[in-house]
Protein backbone atom coordinates (compact mmCIF):
# COMPACT_ATOMS: atom_id res chain seq x y z
CA UNK A 1 0.00 0.00 0.00
CA UNK A 2 1.61 3.15 -1.39
CA UNK A 3 1.51 6.22 1.59
CA UNK A 4 -0.60 8.21 0.65
CA UNK A 5 -3.11 5.68 0.69
CA UNK A 6 -2.19 5.00 3.95
CA UNK A 7 -2.29 8.38 5.28
CA UNK A 8 -5.72 8.60 3.80
CA UNK A 9 -6.96 4.98 5.45
CA UNK A 10 -5.55 6.40 8.52
CA UNK A 11 -7.15 9.74 9.24
CA UNK A 12 -10.55 8.30 7.14
CA UNK A 13 -10.44 5.87 9.99
CA UNK A 14 -10.67 8.31 12.72
CA UNK A 15 -6.70 8.19 13.55
CA UNK A 16 -6.89 12.09 14.11
CA UNK A 17 -7.71 11.31 18.10
CA UNK A 18 -4.94 13.19 19.71
CA UNK A 19 -2.02 10.90 20.61
CA UNK A 20 -2.69 8.55 18.12
CA UNK A 21 -0.02 8.58 15.53
CA UNK A 22 -1.11 8.09 11.58
CA UNK A 23 1.71 6.12 11.03
CA UNK A 24 3.42 4.51 14.55
CA UNK A 25 6.72 5.48 15.74
CA UNK A 26 8.46 2.05 14.71
CA UNK A 27 7.55 2.36 11.13
CA UNK A 28 8.72 5.76 10.95
CA UNK A 29 11.86 5.16 12.07
CA UNK A 30 12.48 1.60 10.40
CA UNK A 31 11.77 4.04 7.13
CA UNK A 32 14.21 6.52 8.03
CA UNK A 33 16.63 3.73 8.62
CA UNK A 34 15.98 2.33 4.86
CA UNK A 35 16.27 5.73 3.58
CA UNK A 36 19.82 5.85 5.63
CA UNK A 37 21.02 2.27 3.90
CA UNK A 38 20.22 3.46 0.66
CA UNK A 39 21.90 6.36 0.85
CA UNK A 40 25.10 4.46 1.72
CA UNK A 41 24.80 2.37 -0.86
CA UNK A 42 24.48 5.16 -3.17
CA UNK A 43 27.48 6.37 -1.40
CA UNK A 44 28.93 2.62 -2.40
CA UNK A 45 28.04 2.60 -5.38
CA UNK A 46 29.92 6.10 -5.92
CA UNK A 47 33.06 5.24 -4.92
CA UNK A 48 32.86 1.98 -7.03
CA UNK A 49 32.29 4.20 -10.21
CA UNK A 50 34.84 6.25 -10.16
CA UNK A 51 37.51 3.46 -9.41
CA UNK A 52 35.68 1.46 -12.71
CA UNK A 53 36.24 5.01 -14.53
CA UNK A 54 39.55 5.27 -13.66
CA UNK A 55 40.31 1.75 -15.25
CA UNK A 56 38.60 2.89 -17.90
CA UNK A 57 40.33 5.32 -18.55
CA UNK A 58 43.76 3.35 -18.07
CA UNK A 59 42.75 0.92 -20.30
CA UNK A 60 41.48 3.69 -23.36
CA UNK A 61 44.99 5.28 -22.59
CA UNK A 62 47.17 1.83 -23.44
CA UNK A 63 44.58 0.82 -26.26
CA UNK A 64 45.86 4.28 -27.81
CA UNK A 65 49.81 3.11 -26.91
CA UNK A 66 49.39 -0.07 -28.43
CA UNK A 67 47.25 1.12 -32.05
CA UNK A 68 50.53 4.02 -32.29
CA UNK A 69 53.06 1.02 -31.90
CA UNK A 70 51.32 -0.75 -34.41
CA UNK A 71 51.14 1.66 -36.59
CA UNK A 72 54.87 2.61 -36.28
CA UNK A 73 56.12 -0.96 -36.56
CA UNK A 74 53.96 -1.51 -39.65
CA UNK A 75 56.36 1.37 -40.97
CA UNK A 76 59.22 -0.20 -39.57
CA UNK A 77 58.31 -3.56 -41.69
CA UNK A 78 57.51 -1.67 -44.83
CA UNK A 79 61.15 -0.11 -44.94
CA UNK A 80 62.41 -3.49 -44.10
CA UNK A 81 61.00 -4.83 -47.10
CA UNK A 82 61.73 -1.58 -49.27
CA UNK A 83 65.28 -2.37 -48.31
CA UNK A 84 65.12 -6.37 -49.57
CA UNK A 85 65.26 -7.17 -45.85
CA UNK A 86 62.83 -10.28 -45.44
CA UNK A 87 64.51 -11.42 -42.05
CA UNK A 88 64.19 -7.85 -40.28
CA UNK A 89 60.59 -7.62 -42.13
CA UNK A 90 59.81 -11.17 -40.60
CA UNK A 91 60.93 -9.73 -37.31
CA UNK A 92 59.07 -6.58 -37.22
CA UNK A 93 56.13 -8.07 -38.13
CA UNK A 94 55.96 -10.83 -35.42
CA UNK A 95 56.53 -8.06 -32.98
CA UNK A 96 53.18 -6.59 -34.81
CA UNK A 97 51.30 -9.48 -34.39
CA UNK A 98 52.26 -10.04 -30.67
CA UNK A 99 50.94 -6.19 -29.87
CA UNK A 100 47.83 -6.93 -31.99
CA UNK A 101 46.87 -9.32 -29.80
CA UNK A 102 47.58 -7.96 -26.64
CA UNK A 103 45.64 -5.43 -28.78
CA UNK A 104 42.56 -7.02 -28.51
CA UNK A 105 43.13 -8.43 -24.50
CA UNK A 106 42.77 -4.56 -23.93
CA UNK A 107 40.45 -3.48 -25.82
CA UNK A 108 38.42 -6.68 -24.54
CA UNK A 109 39.07 -5.16 -21.00
CA UNK A 110 38.40 -1.80 -21.75
CA UNK A 111 34.85 -2.77 -23.56
CA UNK A 112 33.83 -4.87 -20.09
CA UNK A 113 34.97 -1.55 -17.81
CA UNK A 114 33.16 1.09 -20.30
CA UNK A 115 29.88 -1.55 -19.48
CA UNK A 116 30.59 -1.65 -15.80
CA UNK A 117 30.39 1.99 -15.47
CA UNK A 118 27.43 2.40 -17.92
CA UNK A 119 26.13 -0.29 -15.33
CA UNK A 120 27.26 1.57 -12.29
CA UNK A 121 25.57 4.64 -13.99
CA UNK A 122 22.09 3.37 -14.67
CA UNK A 123 22.21 2.19 -10.11
CA UNK A 124 23.65 5.54 -9.28
CA UNK A 125 20.77 7.45 -11.06
CA UNK A 126 18.16 4.79 -9.85
CA UNK A 127 19.15 4.81 -6.40
CA UNK A 128 19.76 9.03 -6.22
CA UNK A 129 15.44 8.71 -7.60
CA UNK A 130 14.65 6.06 -5.11
CA UNK A 131 15.87 7.78 -2.33
CA UNK A 132 14.26 10.95 -3.49
CA UNK A 133 10.85 9.33 -3.47
CA UNK A 134 11.39 7.43 -0.05
CA UNK A 135 12.57 10.98 1.26
CA UNK A 136 9.38 12.34 -0.31
CA UNK A 137 6.78 9.69 1.32
CA UNK A 138 8.63 10.37 4.58
CA UNK A 139 8.14 14.02 3.96
CA UNK A 140 4.52 12.87 3.64
CA UNK A 141 4.59 10.69 6.86
CA UNK A 142 6.17 13.58 9.33
CA UNK A 143 4.14 16.35 8.15
CA UNK A 144 1.08 14.49 8.49
CA UNK A 145 2.44 13.49 11.95
CA UNK A 146 3.20 17.51 12.37
CA UNK A 147 -0.15 18.70 11.49
CA UNK A 148 -1.76 16.16 13.91
CA UNK A 149 0.66 17.46 16.58
CA UNK A 150 0.30 20.74 16.06
CA UNK A 151 -3.42 20.77 16.05
CA UNK A 152 -3.71 19.53 19.32
CA UNK A 153 -1.34 22.19 20.54
CA UNK A 154 -3.47 24.88 19.12
CA UNK A 155 -6.30 23.13 20.82
CA UNK A 156 -4.82 22.70 24.01
CA UNK A 157 -3.91 26.57 24.19
CA UNK A 158 -7.23 27.37 23.55
CA UNK A 159 -8.93 25.39 25.80
CA UNK A 160 -6.58 26.59 28.35
CA UNK A 161 -6.75 29.99 27.26
CA UNK A 162 -10.35 29.88 27.52
CA UNK A 163 -11.16 31.64 24.43
CA UNK A 164 -14.40 30.66 23.05
CA UNK A 165 -13.95 29.62 19.53
CA UNK A 166 -16.08 32.14 17.07
CA UNK A 167 -17.76 31.03 13.89
CA UNK A 168 -16.67 31.78 10.68
CA UNK A 169 -19.50 33.95 10.28
CA UNK A 170 -18.99 36.23 13.31
CA UNK A 171 -15.70 35.85 12.88
CA UNK A 172 -16.01 37.86 9.74
CA UNK A 173 -18.43 40.18 10.75
CA UNK A 174 -16.47 41.63 13.75
CA UNK A 175 -13.31 41.79 11.71
CA UNK A 176 -15.53 44.02 8.76
CA UNK A 177 -16.89 45.66 11.93
CA UNK A 178 -13.21 46.77 13.01
CA UNK A 179 -12.18 47.54 9.24
CA UNK A 180 -15.45 49.78 9.02
CA UNK A 181 -14.51 51.28 12.13
CA UNK A 182 -11.15 52.07 11.08
CA UNK A 183 -12.23 53.57 7.58
CA UNK A 184 -14.81 55.85 9.48
CA UNK A 185 -12.36 56.90 11.53
CA UNK A 186 -9.88 57.97 8.64
CA UNK A 187 -12.86 59.35 7.16
CA UNK A 188 -14.02 61.29 10.04
CA UNK A 189 -10.10 62.37 10.27
CA UNK A 190 -10.39 63.41 6.48
CA UNK A 191 -12.90 65.66 7.07
CA UNK A 192 -11.81 66.91 10.28
CA UNK A 193 -8.73 67.69 7.97
CA UNK A 194 -10.11 69.75 5.46
CA UNK A 195 -12.34 71.38 7.53
CA UNK A 196 -9.60 72.65 9.36
CA UNK A 197 -7.99 73.55 6.15
CA UNK A 198 -11.33 75.98 5.45
CA UNK A 199 -10.90 77.11 8.50
CA UNK A 200 -7.95 78.63 7.84
CA UNK A 201 -8.36 79.57 4.42
CA UNK A 202 -11.29 81.30 5.89
CA UNK A 203 -9.20 83.78 8.23
CA UNK A 204 -6.82 84.29 5.66
CA UNK A 205 -9.54 85.79 3.13
CA UNK A 206 -10.95 87.47 6.10
CA UNK A 207 -7.13 89.19 7.21
CA UNK A 208 -7.10 90.22 3.10
CA UNK A 209 -10.25 92.03 3.62
CA UNK A 210 -11.77 89.92 0.81
CA UNK A 211 -15.06 87.55 1.45
CA UNK A 212 -17.79 87.39 4.09
CA UNK A 213 -18.65 91.31 5.54
CA UNK A 214 -18.21 91.01 9.45
CA UNK A 215 -21.66 91.75 11.31
CA UNK A 216 -19.59 94.08 13.38
CA UNK A 217 -21.30 96.36 16.12
CA UNK A 218 -20.06 99.74 13.33
CA UNK A 219 -21.97 98.08 10.09
CA UNK A 220 -24.86 97.72 12.39
CA UNK A 221 -24.89 101.46 13.69
CA UNK A 222 -24.19 102.83 9.92
CA UNK A 223 -27.38 100.50 8.66
CA UNK A 224 -29.67 101.93 11.15
CA UNK A 225 -28.06 105.13 10.46
CA UNK A 226 -29.15 104.90 6.50
CA UNK A 227 -32.35 103.68 7.48
CA UNK A 228 -33.36 107.33 9.39
CA UNK A 229 -32.50 109.24 6.58
CA UNK B 1 14.24 28.31 9.59
CA UNK B 2 12.50 27.65 12.83
CA UNK B 3 9.72 29.59 14.14
CA UNK B 4 11.36 32.00 16.37
CA UNK B 5 13.58 33.31 13.68
CA UNK B 6 10.21 33.80 11.92
CA UNK B 7 8.68 35.46 14.91
CA UNK B 8 11.64 37.73 15.78
CA UNK B 9 11.48 38.97 11.99
CA UNK B 10 7.79 39.53 12.20
CA UNK B 11 7.80 41.76 15.41
CA UNK B 12 10.76 43.47 14.07
CA UNK B 13 8.89 44.34 11.32
CA UNK B 14 6.22 45.99 13.45
CA UNK B 15 4.64 48.91 10.93
CA UNK B 16 7.01 48.77 8.60
CA UNK B 17 5.93 45.56 6.61
CA UNK B 18 5.58 45.56 3.02
CA UNK B 19 2.41 44.31 2.85
CA UNK B 20 1.22 47.12 5.16
CA UNK B 21 -0.22 44.32 7.73
CA UNK B 22 1.10 44.32 11.16
CA UNK B 23 2.09 40.27 12.99
CA UNK B 24 1.42 39.84 16.81
CA UNK B 25 3.57 36.38 17.36
CA UNK B 26 2.92 33.97 19.86
CA UNK B 27 4.68 30.83 19.87
CA UNK B 28 2.55 28.13 21.42
CA UNK B 29 4.28 25.21 23.22
CA UNK B 30 3.77 21.48 22.71
CA UNK B 31 5.17 18.32 21.10
CA UNK B 32 5.63 20.27 18.15
CA UNK B 33 5.99 24.23 18.08
CA UNK B 34 3.88 26.72 16.74
CA UNK B 35 3.72 30.33 16.17
CA UNK B 36 0.46 32.03 16.45
CA UNK B 37 0.62 35.10 14.38
CA UNK B 38 -2.15 37.21 14.57
CA UNK B 39 -2.63 40.38 11.85
CA UNK B 40 -3.81 43.67 13.80
CA UNK B 41 -7.38 44.10 12.93
CA UNK B 42 -7.83 40.30 12.31
CA UNK B 43 -7.69 38.69 15.53
CA UNK B 44 -9.95 36.29 14.85
CA UNK B 45 -8.46 34.54 12.36
CA UNK B 46 -5.21 33.39 13.11
CA UNK B 47 -2.63 31.95 11.11
CA UNK B 48 -1.00 28.97 12.85
CA UNK B 49 2.64 28.38 11.47
CA UNK B 50 4.71 25.30 11.86
CA UNK B 51 8.10 24.53 10.67
CA UNK B 52 8.85 20.58 9.59
CA UNK B 53 11.79 18.82 8.05
CA UNK B 54 11.33 20.35 4.38
CA UNK B 55 8.14 22.88 4.61
CA UNK B 56 6.86 25.66 6.76
CA UNK B 57 3.17 25.45 6.83
CA UNK B 58 0.72 28.49 7.38
CA UNK B 59 -3.05 27.18 8.53
CA UNK B 60 -5.48 29.48 9.00
CA UNK B 61 -8.89 27.55 10.48
CA UNK B 62 -12.44 28.48 9.09
CA UNK B 63 -15.08 27.02 10.11
CA UNK B 64 -16.06 23.47 11.84
CA UNK B 65 -18.15 20.43 10.02
CA UNK B 66 -20.97 21.68 12.12
CA UNK B 67 -21.21 25.41 10.67
CA UNK B 68 -22.26 24.07 7.47
CA UNK B 69 -25.20 24.00 6.21
CA UNK B 70 -25.90 20.29 5.91
CA UNK B 71 -27.43 19.67 2.68
CA UNK B 72 -25.29 22.40 1.02
CA UNK B 73 -22.17 20.18 1.69
CA UNK B 74 -21.50 18.33 -1.17
CA UNK B 75 -21.57 21.12 -3.13
CA UNK B 76 -19.62 23.60 -0.56
CA UNK B 77 -16.93 20.52 -1.16
CA UNK B 78 -17.28 21.58 -4.89
CA UNK B 79 -17.10 25.26 -5.13
CA UNK B 80 -13.97 24.74 -2.14
CA UNK B 81 -12.56 22.03 -4.73
CA UNK B 82 -12.95 24.47 -8.00
CA UNK B 83 -11.22 27.66 -6.29
CA UNK B 84 -8.79 25.34 -4.87
CA UNK B 85 -6.43 26.35 -8.13
CA UNK B 86 -7.55 30.05 -9.07
CA UNK B 87 -6.73 30.95 -5.20
CA UNK B 88 -3.29 32.82 -5.19
CA UNK B 89 -1.17 30.49 -3.47
CA UNK B 90 -2.83 28.74 -0.64
CA UNK B 91 -4.98 25.78 -1.01
CA UNK B 92 -8.13 24.02 1.65
CA UNK B 93 -7.77 21.22 3.46
CA UNK B 94 -9.37 19.29 6.95
CA UNK B 95 -8.36 18.82 9.94
CA UNK B 96 -10.24 16.59 11.64
CA UNK B 97 -13.62 18.26 12.19
CA UNK B 98 -12.39 21.84 10.76
CA UNK B 99 -11.51 23.14 7.29
CA UNK B 100 -8.68 25.28 6.70
CA UNK B 101 -6.90 26.91 4.55
CA UNK B 102 -3.22 26.80 4.17
CA UNK B 103 0.04 27.36 2.37
CA UNK B 104 3.25 25.28 2.21
CA UNK B 105 6.81 27.00 1.46
CA UNK B 106 9.84 25.36 0.78
CA UNK B 107 12.53 25.72 3.96
CA UNK B 108 14.51 27.78 2.32
CA UNK B 109 12.11 30.40 1.53
CA UNK B 110 13.30 33.96 2.31
CA UNK B 111 11.31 35.71 5.28
CA UNK B 112 9.70 38.15 2.41
CA UNK B 113 8.41 35.08 1.11
CA UNK B 114 6.82 34.11 4.33
CA UNK B 115 5.56 37.46 5.02
CA UNK B 116 3.57 37.43 1.70
CA UNK B 117 2.50 34.24 2.28
CA UNK B 118 1.03 35.26 5.38
CA UNK B 119 -0.51 38.31 3.66
CA UNK B 120 -1.88 36.76 0.95
CA UNK B 121 -3.59 33.40 3.55
CA UNK B 122 -5.13 36.06 5.53
CA UNK B 123 -6.41 38.04 2.32
CA UNK B 124 -7.73 34.44 1.15
CA UNK B 125 -9.41 33.15 4.59
CA UNK B 126 -11.41 36.52 4.36
CA UNK B 127 -12.83 35.86 0.86
CA UNK B 128 -13.44 32.82 1.05
CA UNK B 129 -15.60 33.07 4.60
CA UNK B 130 -17.22 35.73 2.35
CA UNK B 131 -17.86 34.14 -0.42
CA UNK B 132 -18.82 30.71 1.03
CA UNK B 133 -21.13 32.20 3.67
CA UNK B 134 -24.02 31.03 1.73
CA UNK B 135 -22.99 27.21 2.60
CA UNK B 136 -22.47 28.42 6.16
CA UNK B 137 -25.55 28.59 9.01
Amino acid sequence: MSIFKKIMTAIRGGATEVGEAIVDANSTRIFEQEIRDAENHLTRAKRDLTGVMAQQMAASREVDRIKREITEHEGYAVQALEKDDETLALAVAEKISALESELSAQQQALDSFEGNANRLKDLVKKSERQVQEYKRQLSMVKTTESVQKATSAITDNFSSSNSKLLSAKDSLERIKAKQQKFDDQLKAAEVLESENSDNSLEAKLKAAGIGGTENSANSVLERLKAKQK
Amino acid sequence: MNIHKIANHLNALADNSETGMVFDCQPISGEVDVLQISVIGREELPIFVSVTDDQVLCITYLWGEDEVVPEKKADMHEAMLEMNIPCPLSSFSKIGDKYVIFGALSISSSFEDIEHELAVLSNNALEVIDDMSDFLL
